[in-house]
Parts: structure tokens; sequence; C-alpha cells
């Protein structure tokens, strides 16, 4: 009973993001047919066609969606621990930026890639305690304490790449974002992600951490008089991020084989943000689900896609995402689900 | 006396909640000019009830009939129109804005139909208007959060009957009220009801309840146990009916106090605690088994010294020992020294989203270290027998804190020092808003673990219960130690608050 109750409660907030993968997705095919009745749902050519290509893996429209979507999913993971401590991080897609200025440069430059990855990584670690610190140590809030580094970190980043765009031609770094392992034929990112995902499921639920990240987020003070050391957790959970955003950084500059401080991770904070939100999140902090926010991720790519495979340009295509974005939020209101259950439950409101 | 028809009725009232049903068939009536008290133990269905009739929620079955008119009330905001204005217990203004602002709030008197900004002269006129019908004299434009609690209990009365209001609920009002602002507040109650209205009046406190109250209508377990005239209802059959006790034996549970002077064997001893502008230093020792209260006024410190001992607050000198050894190592280091503390705000204590389970084994598990988990079959064996020993009303150990009323949230912050199984717990106004029952069995509860050998250190602003409890009181005044009442009774201890004693000189410290 208790076991079930609470893996319902894990699984409840996939569904709405879920329910909007699907409905775009039905969107694509019904637009396909329409163009072009003849593949079908599953033929080659149609949205949903997977195919095995020797050499390479899987291939198909897809499978890209989840390969462009796993920058997104890895900065919500971290988001969505610090959004957990009624906290918020506006620098993650600066840090991004951050981490591919200081890989690309340093194997430019002729360091090993396995050691520029480290140095970047830790780099990224460390901008996550930064902000970390000012918001447990000093308690300044939190919008305002990442949008420092927000600000600071693209900054930074130039500094680091002189200002130019770094191209790099290391085979290993490169691999990060472009790569599928022989073993296992999934690209990379998505690898990545998957495993991101797992292991900080693992360590949150196997662990105490994510009651006492969801016990600090929903009550601090509660938090602290029961003895939880919760500016270490807040911390952590800061850093944890910083770690996210390094991640995906270098697979952002690993995809074009270049580290472009001006514009990588640019406005992605915001996708993340929106993505632990619509994976059910509340910006209030407490309950957190990591596999809500993934598929959150899954969705906002899955929008983009949608815009390029429907041929909306570029110029336009920011209105209809937000008008997907408005409408699933109303389905996830509190209004909404009020009405839910009680139709539901067929007693009059 | 009779005759007169009801203003308001309400008959049948069913409301549901999943797994629990809040109220079952209850009938209840209001006539104009009358108090009428609720009373009920916690969980009882009195919030329930309130909130059917004031529009907050929907019942699944009943009707209500307010003057000619037979329908719910879809919002609160609906209810007020049509007459019923609440007052809830926390009070729910908003503290950075003006008396006046607040009074008007949501009904902002606008220039050119809203257009033209908000008229503050006319907010101001009209606030004053609804000020001086309660008598207060109290500048309209003063911003709201710089008066005493009780003063904006009273505006939030103002606020509640600036329209043209038929039945006014007070919901406790007086909960967070000294005796001197309740008699104040009591006043406001009867020129009020002097002018027709009808008064539904909920408060723990029955001696208050018996002071103003015309009617009394008692609630147990979501059901009306029976509606009297106050005059004819006898104290002793009041408690029977909300508890479905006998009187006797809670008395005699009360009553049981063994001091059996065994051993004193200290358990925590302060030694001149204190801080710069919050407490001057403090000395005390509370052996084992014992039980030590703090009295003293609103403000006097007596929460403080708490905290401070807790190290909730840093203390900047003094010393703290237990069994011999120093803590200063802040709340981490009191709890693992076997000290637990109980807040007076027991929204302080609790995660009110996360459950019942999670929040009985917090202490434990922040104890033992985030990455060492307690295993979850351990946590529901822990929680579920809390659950039954401390007899805390709930559907499930899943179920979130939120759900439950004020009392059972009350124990869950206990049962979570309990697992803890502490040498020394300090409990902070452990009664406040818990009503008898509940508070029979703290004190049952408190009686128990002295006899484990726990020390027990109380704070409560009600005099009678620290006689009833305490070995030995400490009284604070003026954030100052004010001497230890050895020999307790209330009016030892009310004599020290007071500082009419003859030894106040002497004072510890």
């Amino acid at each position: 009973m208790d076991k079930k109750a609470s893996l319902a409660s894990r699984i409840g907030p996939a569904l709405l993001p879920l329910c909007g993968i699907v409905l775009l997705i039905i969107i694509n095919i019904i637009g396909d047919l329409l163009r072009d009745p003849s593949p079908g749902i599953f033929g080659p050519g149609a949205f949903l066609h997977i195919e095995w290509r020797a050499g390479v893996g899987l291939i198909g429209a897809v499978i890209d969606i989840l390969n462009h979507s796993s920058k997104i999913i890895i900065l919500a993971l971290g988001m969505s621990i610090v959004i957990a401590t009624r906290g918020i991080d506006l620098s993650v897609g600066s840090i991004m930026a951050v981490a591919g200025a200081i890989a690309a440069t340093l194997t430019v430059s002729g360091m090993p890639a396995l050691a520029a990855i480290g140095i970047a990584l830790a780099a990224s670690i460390a901008c996550g305690v930064w902000n970390g610190a000012l918001v447990a140590g000093l308690r300044l809030q939190p919008f305002v304490a990442t949008l420092v580094l927000m600000v600071a970190g693209r900054g930074i980043a130039q500094m680091i790449t002189d200002g130019q765009v770094v191209t790099f031609q290391d085979p290993l770094l490169a691999y990060l974002g472009n790569g599928r392992p022989a073993w296992l034929p999934l690209p990379m990112p998505l690898l990545i992600a998957l495993a991101l995902l797992a292991m900080t499921a693992l360590v949150t639920r196997r662990t105490a951490i994510g009651m006492l990240i969801e016990v600090v987020g929903d009550n601090p003070r509660a938090a602290r008089l029961s003895g939880v050391r919760a500016g270490t957790i807040i911390a952590g959970a800061y850093a944890f991020s910083g770690l996210c955003a390094g991640v995906a950084g270098l697979i952002a500059a690993s995809n074009i084989k270049a580290a472009d401080p001006h514009h990588a991770g640019l406005m992605l904070e915001l996708s993340a943000i929106f993505a632990v939100v619509v994976g059910g999140g509340s910006l209030s902090g407490g309950r957190f689900s990591l596999l809500g926010a993934a598929l959150g991720g899954v969705l906002m790519q899955t929008l983009t896609a949608t815009m390029y495979a429907r041929n909306v340009s570029a110029e336009v295509a920011p209105l209809p995402v937000a008008m997907i974005i408005l409408l699933v939020c109303i389905a996830g209101s509190p209004a909404a689900r009020e009405w839910w259950r009680s139709r539901r439950r067929g007693v009059p409101v | 006396m009779d005759e007169q028809p009801p203003i308001l009725e309400a008959r049948g009232v069913i409301v549901e909640y999943p797994g629990v049903r809040a109220l079952d068939r209850v009938d209840f009536d209001l006539r104009a000019g009358e108090v009428h008290a609720i009373m009920g133990e916690n969980g009882a269905g009195k919030s329930t009830l309130i909130n059917v009739l004031s529009g907050a929620v929907r019942p699944a079955a009943g009707t209500l009939r307010l003057g000619g008119d037979a329908k719910w009330h879809s919002s609160p905001r609906e209810a007020e129109q049509a007459g019923i204005s609440t007052v809830r217990q926390e009070v729910d203004l908003i503290p950075t804005l003006s008396v006046g602002e607040n009074v008007c709030l949501c009904r902002q008197p606008g220039r050119w139909g809203g257009f033209g900004g908000i008229d503050h002269r006319a907010i101001r006129r009209r606030a004053d208007a609804a000020l001086q019908r309660l008598g207060l004299r109290i500048d309209a434009r003063v911003v709201l959060g710089e008066l005493p609690i009780a003063l904006q209990q009273m505006v939030a009365i103002a606020r509640a009957l600036d329209i043209q209001s038929r039945v006014l609920i007070l919901d406790e009002p007086t909960s967070s009220l000294d005796a001197d602002e309740t008699r104040r507040l009591f006043e406001i109650v009867r020129r009020l009801r002097g002018e027709g209205l009808g008064i539904i009046f909920i408060s723990h406190f029955i001696e208050q309840v018996y002071g103003l109250a015309d009617r009394i209508t008692v609630l147990r377990n979501g059901r009306n146990v029976g509606t009297w005239p106050a005059a004819e209802l006898s104290r002793s059959r009041l408690v029977e009916a909300m508890t479905g006790r006998n009187i006797e034996q809670a008395r005699a549970r009360q009553v049981e106090r063994d001091r059996a002077a065994t051993q004193r064997e200290v358990a925590l001893s302060v030694d001149g605690v204190g801080r710069r502008r919050v407490l001057a230093p403090t000395s005390f020792d509370v052996a084992r088994g014992e039980a030590l209260g703090f009295a003293g006024l609103l403000g006097s410190g007596r929460s403080e010294l708490a905290r401070l001992v807790f190290g909730a607050i840093h203390p900047d000198h003094g010393r703290i020992s237990m069994q011999g050894r120093a803590i200063d190592g802040g709340v981490r280091a009191s709890i693992a020294a076997g000290m637990a503390f109980t807040p007076d705000d027991r929204r302080e204590a609790l995660a009110l989203d996360l459950s019942v389970r999670e929040n009985i084994i917090l202490a434990m598990q922040a104890s033992r270290g985030a990455l060492r988990s307690l295993p979850r079959s351990k946590q529901r064996e822990i929680a579920n027998h809390y659950i039954r020993s401390l007899n805390i009303r709930t559907s499930d150990a899943e179920s979130p804190v939120r759900t439950l009323s004020g009392g059972n949230q009350q124990k869950v912050v206990l049962a979570r020092w309990l697992a803890m199984q502490p040498r020394v717990l300090i409990l902070d106004e452990p009664a406040r808003g818990v009503d008898i029952g509940a508070r029979a069995e703290i004190e049952s509860l408190i009686a128990s673990l002295r006899r484990d050998g726990v020390a027990i250190v109380l704070i409560s602003s009600e005099v009678d219960e620290l006689a009833r409890v305490c070995d030995r009181v400490l009284v604070l005044r003026d954030r100052a130690p004010a001497g230890m009442v050895e020999d307790v009774s209330e009016t030892a201890i009310l004599a020290r608050i007071a500082g009419r004693d003859e030894n106040a000189e002497e004072r510890d410290g």
C-alpha cells in the first residue's frame, strides 16, 4: 500500500509532460500523413520510423529528438534539485559556456582531453559552489545570487577564449556529443543523460538525501530545528546543478566541435526551469520528480522539433511554442486538477 | 424565547474527505443577537463546519438557510456578500499595508470606476467608520505590522464587518491574546451582539466560552452531540460531551503527581547562558525525571531561553552541559547529546506537504546523516508505532501532515522527538491551540516520560498548567530571570511574574 502510494506520487508528475509529448507526436503523424500518406505511420520517412543502420545503430526522427533533448534533460536534473530546495539557478546556461570554453581551449593548447574534461567539470562544480555559498552562506535570494553568475559567466567564458569561437579537433571531446558506442547503438548525449538520470534517482532515493532536500524546501526552519544540515544540502544542490550544467556544456561544445562563449546554452536555463515545472516541481520547493523533469525536457525538444518538421519559420516559431507551453500549464494547473477530481467523484463544485 | 426564528440554519450537513467523514449529518442554527459557541476536540469537525458556513468548503449533502434564501455559498466572497463574515484563527491580513488598506482590502474604493487609482481618502473614511463601530482608536494610516497582535485581531474584525454582516464567525480569536486583550475583544463582541448580529464563537478556553456564550454546541467525531443554553450546561458535562470520557478519570490523571523524592541526578545544567539584546545571563538545572517550568508574560524571554539552550539561537556567553560534558555546537550537538525541542508554533516544526511518516523519522534520519538511510520497513514501523501509541488521527502514515488537525500535528512533532529517546525534552507551549482531550494526553505523556527518567522543560503561558505539571518554575520578566519558584502554586507563580514577591530583589544569575 505504502509502496504503491509512494510510487504513484513519483510517477504521477511525469504524466503531464508525457501527455504533451504524445499530443505533439500525433500532430506530427497527422501532418506527415496529410502531406504524403504513402509511408504510413511507421514506414520509411514517417515521423515514428526507426531504422537500424549497420555501423551506426538506431536512427530516426524520434532518436534525434531524444538526442537533442539530452542537454535540457541534464540541466533539468540539477534544476529540479535546486528548485526542490526553494531555489532557482539562472546561471546554468552561462556555466555551460564556461565549461565548453575551458575544455576547448585546454585541448587546443595540447592538454589530453580527459584532463581538460576533468578541469572543465571541476570548474563547473566550483561555479555551483559559488552560487551555493551566496544562497546558503550569505542568504541571498537565489534569483539574485545566480543572476550574478548568469551575467558574469559569459564574461568569464569570453575571457578564456579571448572573445573568439574556439574550434577543436580532439577526437575524444568530439565523441562526447557525436559518437555512438559500438556496444550500444544510441547517441552518446542520450546515454549520458540517461545515466545521469539513473544515478541521480538512485542517489537521492536510495539514501535519505532526497527526503532531506524535500524537507529543506518544504520548511527550512523545521529542517534546521530537527538537526538537518540545511546549509550543506542547499549548497550541495547548487554544486550538483553546476556539475550538470558543465556536462551539458561539454556536450554542446562537442556537438559543433567548437566552444562558442556567446551562444552556448543561451536561454537554456529557462527551458530547464520550464521542464522542471511542467514535470511537477513546485517553485515554492518541496517534492520533486526527476522523471517528470526529464520528460519535461523531452517535451521542450519535441516542441522545437515539431516547429522544424511543420516548416514553421524560425521567426514565428516562438509563438506556437508559447501557446503549447500555455496549454500544458493550464492542464497541469491546480484549478484544472480540482476540476478533474470533482468530475471523477461526481460531486458538484 | 425560542419563538425567534434563526437567522442561519444548517441541516444534515455532510462533508467527506478521502477516508474520513469530517461532518456527519450535523444540524446547527444561530439566532440574531446571540453568541453561539462551538466546542469540540481537535478533529471534531469545528473547522470544517466553519468552512462550510463561510463558503470555503462545499458539503456533500445538507441545506443552509440564511435569512430568506436557502442555498450554499460557493465561495467565501459570496458568503461575505450574503452577510456571513469570518475572522480566522491566523490573522490573514497583510502586515506591510496600512490599517485602512487592510480594512478595505479587495473592496478599495476606486476613483472613476477603479481606473483613477485608489481613493486613499475614501479608504481612510471607511476604515475610520469601521474602527469606530468597534470603539477602537487606531490611526488608519499606521502600518498594520507595527500593531500588537491583539489590535491586528481587532482590525481583522473591523475588516470583516466593513460590509453589512448578519453573521460573524470568530475562529479562535483569543488564542494569541492575553487576559486584558481578551477582555477588550469580548467587550466588542458583546457590543456587536447588542446590535443584533449572530455570532459564532470558537475557542478552546472553557472559561471564555462560559463568559461570553449564550448557547453551546458540542461536536465530537464529526457529529453534533447537542446544543445547550450555556447556563444549563455544567463544565463537567461539557467536558464529558466533548471527550466522551468521564471527567473524574481525567482529573485523577491530572492529580497523579509522583514526587517520589528519588536521588537527584542532574540531566541538564545551564550556567549564565544569555545573549545581548535577547536574554540576560540565566542559570538553572533540571534533574532526571523532573519537570521544570518556564513562566512569564509573552516577550519575557521564556521562548528565547529555550532556544538558547537548544542551540537554535547562539548564546554569546554561558555554559550548557549534560552529564558533565559541555555542549556548544548548535542544534545538532544538542540533539546528539540527547536534547529535544518542540517550538511554540508547530508550523515551524513541520514539513506540511511531507507525510506523517517522513515528519516522524526526520530527526532520527538527520542524526544518522543523509547517506545512511533508515530502511523503509523500519520507518513504517516507527511511524505506525507512534500513530498508535500517541493516538494520532490520520488515515495512514503516508498522508501529508497538512491534512491533520492541529492537535494531531502537534503529536507528530512529539513523536519525532520521542523516537530519539531524548534525555531532556523541552516543550514550548505544547498545548497551544490544542483541545482538552489532547491536552490531557500530553500531560499524561509527560508524566510517563518522567517515570522513565526524562527531564522535562515546559514553557507555558497558562499558569494552572505549570502548577499542575511542574516541580519547580523559573520565572522570567523583561528578558531576564526573575527567580525560581520552588514551592509551586498558581499564586506563587503569578506573584513572581507580577514582581509583587517580597523576595523579588534576589534574582538568580
